[in-house]
């Protein structure tokens, strides 16, 4: 093992788990704002992926100015599917339904995709995607950065319109006690599907520097949404700060994991730290002890 | 009354052994005994996470722990292919539920939607570990020692085992759920603390109802293995598998008896009759998709509750007619 691969694999995860951040971080306010776990987050990935893939290769229009027109259609299909499914759900299995209702949409959208685009996968192209730039002797793949000042600037306008914003307040109201909001005349329902539009919204700048540094087709959102999964309960589930930190620390530790040891386990050391963490703090990270628990 | 519904499962049974009598196309045969395998995981699956209300998404960790124990023992025992090998079939089983120990020693520990989750990550881990170990033959999977049966009746013997697993699993729910046991597991599914207050060992409870339902589901998968005559990681340990069993269960009635029984029974003999007739999988995915979103929307406790709540509803507006009979549907 050389230290030059580790330092390597150091800034790649940090790069790459700041994009997994971003995602993760939509499907944590979606279940801490409704305690809906969104299972269709994964599928959500790779529609927004196959959306920038189609507007590049159809139309050459550029992944990154084509989030204009993504990010908006995300947002419009999660509003759809909050107000015709996700906001029907009641009752004390409400979070049980929630995965099989998901799941059961993320199954519609896999087959819808499969027979659009084919199973065959595919990369989003762009001329910066396979070239990199060297800095200190290290190099760094100018998809991987673009990524990660993406990343960056979203995570940093979601901060700012959660905490600087009125809106952004009655989320907040919202993640901390529904019924409380609701009292103090937070329109719960509507914050909710705003949420739920925002969290699928996400998916698209998510979705797009995937499939930018990944093959993909519609049944990669399997792998996708067990780590994202994994991330948000690590943070502690409803966490902003605990998806964003495991997400990061999730991704590098993977990929450390595949160098000094090898790139066969490291997948298994992802889950493996959730399972080792959780048996000795089961509220995750940065959960509240006994917050939300029946 | 009770005699009355004992004769309806006499009745079924009756009927579920004449079905390969009548289905004599070894294709529907096969759906056949794929059902009964389906029906009998997802009865299992809900004896514990419909009663005890935690949704565990990790069955195919026990599934593909049968398969594969299946797969090495028939293999390093060198057992000839024929019969003697459904022995091997609850040994599977007992090597779920040695499995199974440790990993609800772990899972348990977390409350609902924690342990959603976790039972996916260690779900993962299983089917990673098969993956990249050396003795399971890794991604190329394993080949079981041949059956030279007749290809006609080739499905005939797993039938009738299939069947009996289903019948063990339906008899160990029933009686399960008429238990002290059972009462113990609905009441963490009600209020886990309060049952922790008024003395029920919740954690021992938790963990046998999680090994005990690991046990059919490992005879399922061993039972699969030897059906299938290979086995590859990615089969045995499904995510889709794991799912699959609880929208069954949550289409039929999530908590009910009967409920996972009608829910593996239709959806998965739709499911592989819908692969062989029609070969395009996409097309199936939206449907079941569709299918299933339409149950939860109108009928969200699934299909056994919803049939005898309008059943109950029917009875009274008949009944209202003469004397006020007020039923209170307080039944299971």
């Amino acid at each position: 093992m050389n230290s030059s691969a580790l330092i390597h694999a150091v800034i790649d995860g940090v790069l790459t788990g700041s994009v997994y951040a971003l995602m993760a971080t939509g499907l944590t306010l979606i279940f801490g704002v409704m305690d809906i776990i969104n299972v269709a987050q994964g599928i959500f990935v790779i529609l927004g992926a196959y959306l920038s893939y189609a507007l590049s290769v159809h139309w050459g229009i550029d992944p990154f100015v084509g989030l204009v027109i993504t990010i908006p259609t995300l947002f419009l299909v999660g509003i759809v599917v909050e107000r015709a499914f996700i906001g029907r759900l009641k009752g004390p299995e409400k979070t049980a339904m929630s995965i099989l209702v998901t799941y059961a949409i993320s199954l519609v959208f896999e087959g819808s995709l499969n027979m659009i685009f084919s199973v065959n996968y595919v990369q989003i192209q762009a001329s910066y995607v396979n070239q990199s730039f060297r800095i200190f002797g290290v190099y760094f793949a100018y998809i991987y950065v673009y990524g990660f000042i993406l990343a960056a600037v979203l995570l940093g306008a979601l901060y700012v319109m959660l905490y600087r914003t009125r809106f952004g307040a009655s989320i907040r109201a919202s993640l901390a006690d529904q019924t409380a909001a609701a009292l103090v005349g937070i329109d719960v329902k509507r914050v909710s599907t705003i949420c739920f539009g925002i969290g699928i919204a996400i998916t698209a700048p998510g979705g797009m520097i995937f499939g930018a540094t990944n093959t993909f087709n519609a049944s990669t959102s399997y792998d996708l949404i067990s780590r994202l999964l994994t991330i948000i309960v690590l943070g502690g589930m409803g966490s902003l700060g605990g998806a964003l930190l495991a997400g990061i620390l999730m991704v590098t530790l993977e990929d450390i994991v595949g160098v000094i040891w090898s790139p066969i386990w490291s997948t298994i050391s992802f889950f493996l730290v959730l399972v080792i963490v959780l048996s000795v703090r089961p509220q995750g990270l940065f959960g509240k002890r006994s917050a939300r628990i029946a | 009354m009770l005699r009355l519904r004992n004769l309806w499962w006499v009745a079924a049974l009756a009927v579920a052994l004449l079905v390969p009598q009548i289905l004599t196309n070894p294709a529907y045969r096969n759906i056949a005994v794929l059902t009964l395998i389906f029906t009998a995981c997802t009865t299992s699956w809900n004896m514990f996470s419909g009663y005890s209300g935690y949704v565990a998404l990790g069955a195919g960790a026990f599934y593909g722990t049968g398969a594969y124990t299946m797969a090495l023992l028939s293999k390093h025992l060198n057992v000839p292919g024929n019969g003697n090998m459904f022995w091997l079939v609850p040994v599977g089983g007992l090597a779920a539920v040695l499995v199974a120990i440790p990993v609800g020693l772990i899972a348990l520990r977390v409350r609902r939607h924690t342990f959603v989750v976790i039972t996916i990550a260690i779900f993962f881990v299983f089917q990673l570990s098969a993956i990249n170990a050396n003795f399971t033959g890794g991604t190329g999977g394993f080949t079981l020692p041949y059956i030279p049966w007749m290809i006609q009746d080739y499905q005939l013997p797993f039938y009738y085992v299939a069947l009996a697993i289903l019948v063990f699993a339906i008899a160990l729910s029933a009686s399960v759920r008429r238990s002290r046991f059972g009462l113990q597991l609905l009441a963490i599914r009600d209020d886990e603390d309060r049952a922790l207050g008024l003395g029920v060992k919740v954690f021992p409870v938790k963990l046998t109802g999680f090994a005990m339902s690991a046990f059919t589901i490992g005879m399922c998968g061993a039972l699969y293995a030897m059906l299938q005559g290979q086995i590859y990681p990615q089969f045995v340990f499904d995510p889709i598998f794991d799912i699959s069993i609880a929208l069954m269960a949550f289409f039929g009635g999530f908590g009910t008896l009967l409920g996972p029984i009608i829910g593996g029974l239709v959806l998965e003999s739709s499911q592989q009759y819908l692969t062989v007739t029609y070969s395009n999988g996409s097309l199936y995915l939206i449907l079941f998709g569709v299918l299933f979103l339409l149950v939860v929307l109108f009928m969200p406790q699934g299909i056994v509750v919803f049939t005898r709540e309008w059943w109950a509803k029917r009875q009274d507006r008949l009944a209202s007619t003469g004397e006020v009979a007020s039923v209170q549907g307080g039944n299971s």
